[in-house]
């Protein structure tokens, strides 16, 4: 078994998602499945293959670098869940 | 009688027999006859009638002046809400348009509401939206079914005849699949055609938008409407958009059709080979060379695609966070109990179990072996399609294993549901141009595709091989 309860508590830490403990024995069993899953990649010879990351067959287009004055910081924070005098709001990081 | 042809609404309209007004009042109808379907997120009477409103004032010559289309709800709308079907954009209100729902509305579409998905496109049934399953139209009254997914409501709407037209998303199968499903044409065209800027991403390398219609003729005019180059993708492809409708041809005669001798796969229903067989025959008495032809690395296609989406995914996903929009959970005694109570409340069990095996494969220790070992794979997966398109101009295999499955069928099990996108993925990882067309029905009488895929911005060929077997199709 390659996910345990310490892995997946460390995994949803990274991910700053929290699961209950309920949660946890499911995501460890679906882990593993799929893991033992993709394990099948192993059978395929990838020496000297190149990774592919990017399918587009054009090359990336350039643009010239000017500095572009935008102001939407009232449409930016528009959909902020808390602001305050022109900045997201979040709860206090130092005591 | 309204007809179900772009091309022939557009006419009425031309001829006045038809009014916008009265149109999309028929259509307004429609939707609400329907809506125990739960096809749309959001649907508002009004702003529809608005949009009418804005168009009546308007004289000047438009492409699609009028016609109703349903906008999948990954899609930013400055006028409707955007939620990706999650609970943590249950409330988003993008400042925004996306670039191809801005084209559409430049053509003179109207948008008639934002359709029901899986959640940030993470499903192949529908059933992982917030917003609860939507339901195939084709159902019969006591056992409904999935419209597939995970552009499911827009699959559905087209199917219910609630627009003329919709638009989706393809990251491993989403349009292909649930238009396979529902008995409606889907076309995902090549990577980088369509800008996906203002498009929730959820796999950045994969996702591609494109269109659900009720024909292939009304597929040519409403991607020639979606797609073209935009600065703010960066991949998007600055190539020039041919004028798809009007070079449609549905002679193909002296092609050549590559059958895939890996797309057999063991368990799949008599009656998916049937029509396979059947659709090879038919295209062969067109006058089409069939050329038996391999994808060897086929088999690896799913896990090599449930690797690479996820890692993306958990990297995109990183955004919502409670800060910048959407949902923030009211238990914040400190920052980082804010982020992981939003993210834990905020997000559904798919998108959490992907964004966990995204995070796993990419972190320390594991990133060779699972995300670089598929990106090797994708390599020899891309290549084997770059062979074959060698040998022939075209692809054409099964959209899918199965007719439409009942509701809540396979949703416990994630493997069984992944093998839904089987005949899809292969082209998403090689970022190939591919049509469903529906073809042939099972034993219950129930719609089953035929996928026809196409070289590199080759959409045109796709879309008169397309052409040339719906006409065939009766």
């Amino acid at each position: 078994m390659k996910i345990d309860k310490n892995t997946i508590n460390k995994i949803a830490r990274l991910s700053r998602i929290k699961i209950e403990d309920k949660e946890s024995e499911d995501y460890i069993k679906d882990l593993n499945s799929i893991l033992d899953w993709v394990e099948q990649l192993n059978e395929v010879n990838t020496d000297k293959v190149e990774p592919l990351s990017n399918i587009s067959s054009s090359i990336l287009p350039k643009r010239e670098d000017v500095s572009k004055d935008v102001n939407s910081s009232d449409e930016i924070l528009e959909n902020a869940p808390d602001k305050l005098e022109g900045f997201f709001a979040v709860p206090k990081v130092v005591e | 009688m309204i007809s179900k042809s772009i091309k022939k609404t557009l006419q009425s309209l031309e001829q006045k027999d038809i009014s916008i007004r009265e149109l999309n009042q028929e259509y307004i109808k429609k939707i609400k006859e329907k809506s125990n379907l739960n096809i749309f997120i959001h649907f508002e009477e009004q702003k529809i009638l608005d949009q009418v409103t804005e168009l009546e004032k308007d004289n000047s010559n438009k492409r699609l002046k009028g016609i109703p289309l349903a906008i999948k709800d990954l899609f930013c709308t400055k006028n409707m809400p955007t939620t990706a079907a999650s609970k943590i954009l249950e409330n988003f209100n993008p400042t925004y348009e996306s670039f191809v729902t801005q084209k559409l509305l430049d053509d003179g579409a109207i948008f008639v509401g934002k359709t029901n998905l899986d959640e940030f496109a993470m499903g192949s049934a529908t059933d992982t939206s917030y917003f609860g399953n939507t339901i195939n139209p084709l159902s019969a009254d006591d056992t409904p079914l999935a419209p597939g997914g995970s552009s499911g409501g827009s699959a559905a709407a087209v199917a219910a005849n609630l627009c003329l037209g919709a638009t989706g998303t393809d990251t491993g199968g989403s349009i292909r699949q649930p238009a396979s499903f529902c008995g409606v044409v889907g076309i995902k065209p090549t990577y980088g055609l369509c800008s996906r800027w203002g498009i929730a991403a959820f796999a950045s390398s994969l996702d591609q938008a494109g269109v659900f219609t009720h024909n292939v003729e009304d597929a040519s005019i409403l991607l020639e409407s979606s797609a073209g180059f935009d600065k703010r993708d960066s991949t998007s492809a600055n190539v020039k958009i041919p004028n798809y409708f009007e070079n449609l041809n549905d002679d193909i005669s002296g092609k050549t059709i590559g059958i895939p001798k890996e797309y057999s796969i063991d368990g799949t229903p008599e009656e998916v080979s049937q029509i396979w067989e059947d659709a090879i025959k038919v295209l062969e008495k067109k006058g089409v060379k069939i050329k038996n032809i391999s994808l060897p690395h086929t088999k690896y296609a799913l896990p090599t695609y449930y690797i690479i989406a996820p890692a993306e995914a958990s990297s995109n996903l990183a955004r919502y966070d409670g800060v910048k929009y959407g949902y923030r959970s009211k238990e914040i005694n400190s920052l980082d109990e804010m982020y992981e109570n939003t993210r834990g409340q905020g997000f559904g069990k798919e998108v959490k179990r992907r964004i966990l095996i995204g995070t796993y494969v990419l972190s320390a220790g594991y990133y060779d072996a699972y995300y670089l070992k598929a990106q090797k794979v994708r390599k020899l997966i891309a290549n084997d399609f770059n062979e074959a398109f060698k040998e022939c101009d075209l692809i054409v295999t099964p959209t899918a294993p199965s007719a439409a499955f009942p509701l809540h069928q396979e949703q416990d099990d994630p493997i069984k549901m992944y093998l839904n996108d089987v005949f899809t993925v292969p082209a998403s990882l090689a970022g190939l141009p591919g049509i469903s067309i529906p073809y042939g029905k099972d034993k219950n009488n129930l719609p089953l595709g035929i996928q026809i895929l196409g070289k590199h911005f080759d959409e045109q060929q796709v879309l008169n091989g397309a052409l040339s077997l719906e006409r065939s199709n009766g």
